[in-house]
Parts: structure tokens; sequence; C-alpha cells
């Protein structure tokens, strides 16, 4: 648009590169230069990044595990997003995760590799009861009550003092080791990623998107759309939970920290830099901000300030975000015409 | 006990009614659900105390320019990041959340914590109520309380401003055919927001310390008495006020101070489960759910 203004008598055009007989996940490939042009974006990260997590040094080898963390739940923040569930607070899945299964592990002696999938499960039905009667709500109200949520679980056990009350529960089992994290880290990462872009592009997919578009003419197609959002926040909210159970047996500590605003606040701002709509944005933002959140420990305090300007820039200036940018520009290519 | 109850109960609902004001104006104005109140709010203390133990301003300039300076601040973050994502309701939400983390966070990080921050209170005495003493800074709440909603009516009824504040609260592209400049308004009515917060800041900080978490639970009480009274109308917030100020006064009392938080979450949640559009926001209803 802003290209228009400036040049009078002339308009970009955008012209998307031909790939012979395309369909939505149908491909006739003919050479071996447009198979690596569909595979080339997707491959790459994933291979690149599991050579570096293998060769890095310790420490970054957990930042690398916290930043796949913080790609699942901006993952799922995204999925809810592209439901009409904006969520202020996915440190509630998060957290709930967390705690299932630091008491499984804790009260019940389960080992991590059965508390982490079973606390991804349970920790997504106990989130999806407790918003199963605001399910009606849109928009900013469904965003309030996401917001509100966990500061009032995090009220509730300093209050009551259960699971160990502001002490929180240490002494956790931990995986076995921090390659074997990564590697665990990777799965479920790019697992969720692929999986939920093609659930996403089918069928049931476009039930979802359809409720964000316009939940009343979904509903006049007879469906019922508070079955689907319910679906889609067990879905999108297992990953989150997966990411806090995770994240309970890397620290071996679960405590009330865990419905932090960070866990809340990180995910949006990720999914606001890489672009919301497309999960791999998500995914991209996360890789751009954690590690550079690490990268800036030193500052202290002023990290949140940045991240919150950062997310306040994202927001107004570039609202589309990096990845569809990066998107647009390799899908299509420009030239300027002459316009009469 | 009971005397202690009511009379305190009532303190904190005038409390309530004050700090949640300008969140609501701006609300019911310009539709802009304004998260960054709460640090608007710590910001007015935090300039107030800065210009008096720094610049050793006397009160009298101190806090007039402490609100001028909140409300402008306020009016800018509406042009030049509000006014770029106008109606993009989950937009604005995000971008107000985050200036206020950022205006709260600076303030942590530059070491605004600890207990010297505070305000001079307007009169040390206290004033005995039956069989409870009560100090007079808390009696001005109220008083303030009740000065700025008959302000704020008055304003709105009688003065050319206040009538397009209501015009666009209305309809905003009717009032555009009437030649009220809707954009400019919103960001008056956001800087009116930020005012009220200052105002209110200066009432009720020397009740206590300035602190930034407090900016926080200042956001949280604004955001339950709107939700419940109904998002922009002044009648609920004072309603809801009592309600969730007595509400918490009574658990203070009874169940101790660590559940004063949760009474207003969970009055949030009720709420927004059994009558999102709050005991009396009509205008909205139709709006909010499917």
């Amino acid at each position: 648009m802003k290209e228009n203004d400036k040049s009078a008598g002339r308009r970009l055009e955008r012209i998307d590169r031909g790939i012979h007989a395309r369909s939505e996940d149908i491909f006739a490939l003919n050479s071996w230069r447009e198979m690596l042009y569909l595979l080339g974006p997707r491959v790459i990260p994933v291979v690149a990044l599991v050579i570096l997590g293998l060769v890095a040094p310790l420490y970054w080898q957990r930042v690398l595990v916290s930043t796949a963390m913080f790609a699942l739940l901006a993952i799922s923040w995204d999925m809810l997003a592209s439901t009409g569930m904006v969520s202020l607070g996915q440190a509630l899945f998060f957290g709930v995760g967390a705690y299932v299964s630091g008491i499984l592990n804790h009260y019940y002696g389960l080992p991590p590799w059965l508390t982490i999938p079973l606390a991804a499960v349970i920790g997504s039905v106990i989130c999806t009861i407790m918003l199963l009667p605001v399910l009606r709500l849109r928009g900013i109200y469904f965003a309030m009550v996401t917001l509100v949520l966990p500061l009032m679980l995090e009220r509730i056990i300093e209050a009551t003092k259960i699971f160990g009350g502001t002490e929180g529960i240490s002494g956790l089992g931990q995986l076995p080791s921090v390659d074997v994290e990564f590697i665990v880290a990777m799965v479920a990462v790019w697992a969720a990623l692929f999986g939920f872009r093609r659930l996403m592009n089918s069928d049931y997919g476009l039930v979802l998107k359809g409720i964000k578009d316009n939940d009343r003419s979904v509903m006049s197609g007879s469906i019922n759309i508070y079955l689907y959002k319910a679906q889609a926040l067990l879905i999108a909210g297992s990953i989150a939970s997966l990411a806090g159970a995770f994240m309970t047996h890397a620290y071996m500590f679960v405590g009330i920290p865990v419905f932090a605003l960070d866990y809340s606040i990180i995910p949006i701002a990720a999914a606001a830099v890489g672009g919301v709509g497309t999960l791999a944005g998500s995914l991209l933002g996360a890789f751009i901000l954690v590690p550079l959140n690490e990268l800036l420990r030193g500052l202290g305090g002023l990290r949140s300030v940045i991240y919150a300007v950062l997310l306040v820039v994202f927001t107004v200036g570039l609202p589309e975000g990096i990845f569809h940018f990066l998107q647009r520009k390799y899908c299509q290519f420009e030239r300027w015409v002459e316009v009469s | 006990m009971i005397t202690m109850t009511i009379v305190y109960g009532f303190i904190n609902s005038a409390i309530l009614v004050v700090a949640a004001l300008g969140f609501n104006i701006t609300f019911g104005i310009s539709g802009v659900a304004n998260f960054a109140h709460g640090a608007l709010y710590i910001a007015a203390g935090f300039l107030t105390y800065l210009c008096l133990t720094e610049l050793h301003f006397p009160y009298w300039i101190a806090a007039p320019a402490a609100v001028i300076i909140t409300g402008a601040l306020a009016a800018v973050i509406y042009r030049v990041v509000l006014l770029r994502v106008r109606g993009l309701v989950v937009s604005e939400v995000i971008a107000t959340f985050a200036i206020g983390l950022a205006i709260l966070e600076l303030f942590r990080f530059l070491g605004f914590v600890g207990f010297e921050f505070t305000l001079p209170v307007f009169v040390d005495a206290s004033v005995p109520l039956g069989n409870t003493l009560v100090d007079a800074q808390r009696l001005l709440v109220v008083a303030s309380g009740i000065v700025l909603t008959v302000f704020l009516w008055l304003f709105t009824h009688y003065t050319k401003t206040g009538l397009a504040f209501r015009g666009i609260a209305q309809d905003e592209r009717t009032a555009l055919t009437l030649g009220i400049n809707a954009d400019r308004v919103a960001a008056l009515s956001m800087a009116f927001g930020g005012a009220y917060a200052a105002v209110a800041a200066l009432v009720i900080l020397p009740l206590g310390t300035i602190a930034v978490n407090e900016g926080y639970d200042v956001m949280i009480n604004s955001l339950a008495v709107c939700i419940m009274g109904g998002l922009g109308s002044t009648g609920g917030l004072i309603a809801a006020s009592f309600l969730i100020g007595y509400g918490q006064i009574i658990t203070a009392t009874y169940l101790g101070t660590h559940w004063t938080m949760i009474v207003s979450l969970v009055a949030i949640l009720i709420i927004l489960i059994v009558k999102p559009s709050g005991l009396f926001g009509h205008q909205k209803e139709l709006e909010e759910r499917t």
C-alpha cells in the first residue's frame, strides 16, 4: 500500500512463484529444483536446529530446551487465537500441567516419562473444564477470564497452602540427560508444529477458523461451535500442559512461579513478532525472543521492559509478523507495473 | 467490630470507585480497555514523589503537574500506539497491556522499590466515627470519590467536550457526521482517564507506600468493578465497588488478608459466567455473547 503512494502511476504487482499442478497438499513435482523449493524451508530449520542443539554447550542446550517449551506455548496460543479464543493466560495451561506432573511424581511416585504425557492430558482436561462456562464469551471478555484464572489459582495456592504453598514441591524426578531432554523437546515441537498445521488445513481446521471469522454463520451451518471450541481448547491446551510438565522435570521443581505472567506474555509476544495465524510464525518468534532473552540476562529487570516494548512495536509496526513477511518474499516475486 | 467493618467497608468501596473511574471513563467513551491504567496510576504516584523530593516543588505545584503529565502521557499513548490499532480489540488489549508492563517494570528496574516511597497525607488527623477512629485521609478519599463522580457527571452533561464524549460512546459514525473528530475525542477521553488515575493516586497512595506491584492489583480491582458493574456504566461501577469493597473487607476480617485479592478475581469470574455485560451494562449486551 505504502509503495503506491510514493510512486504515482505505478503499482507493485505480486505474483506467486508457480509450481505445476498444485493443490492443497498434493504436488506434481518434476524437478529437483521444485522439490528443494518446497522442502528447503521445512527440512533445513529442523536439521539445523537438531545439529545446533547437539553441538551447543550445556548452558545453551538448556536454553534451547526452554525455547522449545515456549515455542509449544506460542503454538498453542496461536491455535487458540485462530479459533477465535484470544488467551491472555497461557500460564493457566502451563501451570496446571506443571502442577499435575509435579503431584503425580511427588505424591504417587510415577516416573517422568509417565507423568509428562499424563499431565499433558489431565492438565488440558482440567483447564478445559475450568473454561467450559466461558466458552460463550468472545474477544476481550474471554481474554479477561484467561488473564484472571492463573492469578486466581496462584493466590488460592498461596492462601490455602496446598501442594507446598509458596514453597512449592522440590526434588522431583528428572530426565536422564540434557541430550535426551533436548531430543524429546525437539520431537515435541516439530510434531506439534507440523501436526497442528495439517490439522488447521483439514476440514476440521476450517471449521475452527470459521468460528474465528464468523461464529454465527458456522452456527447456522448447524455446527455446534461450543463443542468445537472445547475440542480446540483440549488440543491446544495439551501441548501447553506438556510444556509445563516438561519444565517441571527439567527444573525438578514446581511452585507458584509457574503461573507467572511470563508464561502468558512471552507466547503472545512470540506470536506477535513471528506472525499470528501461521503456527510456524509463533515458533519462529519464540526462537528469536527466548534466546534474545538469555543474551539480555545481564540487564536484569530491564528485560521485561524490552520485551513489552518489542511487543508494542510489532503489534503496531509490523502487524503481519516476520513469518508472513518472509513467506511473501519466498513464495511471490514482485515487480512494478505501469498503471494508466 | 461491626461498626469497624461497616466504616472500613465503605472506605474501601470508595477507594475502589476512585481507582476505577479513570479506567471506566476511557472504556465507556472510546471503547479502549486501557490495561495500562494501573501503570499510569503508579507512574503518577512516582512522578509526584520525584517532584516533591528531587525537585523540591511545593505540593500544590507537584500534584497538578503529575495529573497533567499523566494525562498527556495517556494521550500520547493513544496518538502514537492505539490510533494505529483502533478497532482491533485484541491488538488494543495486547498493546496497552504491554505498555503498562513496560512502565511498571521500568520503575522496578530503576530501583523504585522500598518503603521510603510515600506521598504526604493532606491532613494528619483522625476522626472518631461511632467507636472507631478513622484518619482524615480515608474520609478525604470518600469525599473525593463523591466530587470526582459529580464532576464527571456535570462534565459529560453540560460541556461541549463532555457531550462529544457521550456522542462517540453512543455511535462513532453518527458523531462523525455531526462534526465531532472521533480520534481527537477518543484521545481526550484517554487523557481524561489518565488524569483520573493520577488524581486517584494522589488521594489513595498516602494511605500506604507506592509499590510497583500495587499497579497490577489496582488494575485487577478496577477491571473487577468495571466488569461487574457493566463496562462503561458509572452507576454500575459504584454499585459493584460497594459489593466488592464490602466483600473484601468482610473476607479480610473473617478469613484473613490472603483472601482479599481472590474476592475480586472470583467476582470477575462469576459475573463473566452469569452475565458478561455486567449488572447495569445494557448497551453492549448483544455484542458479548453468541
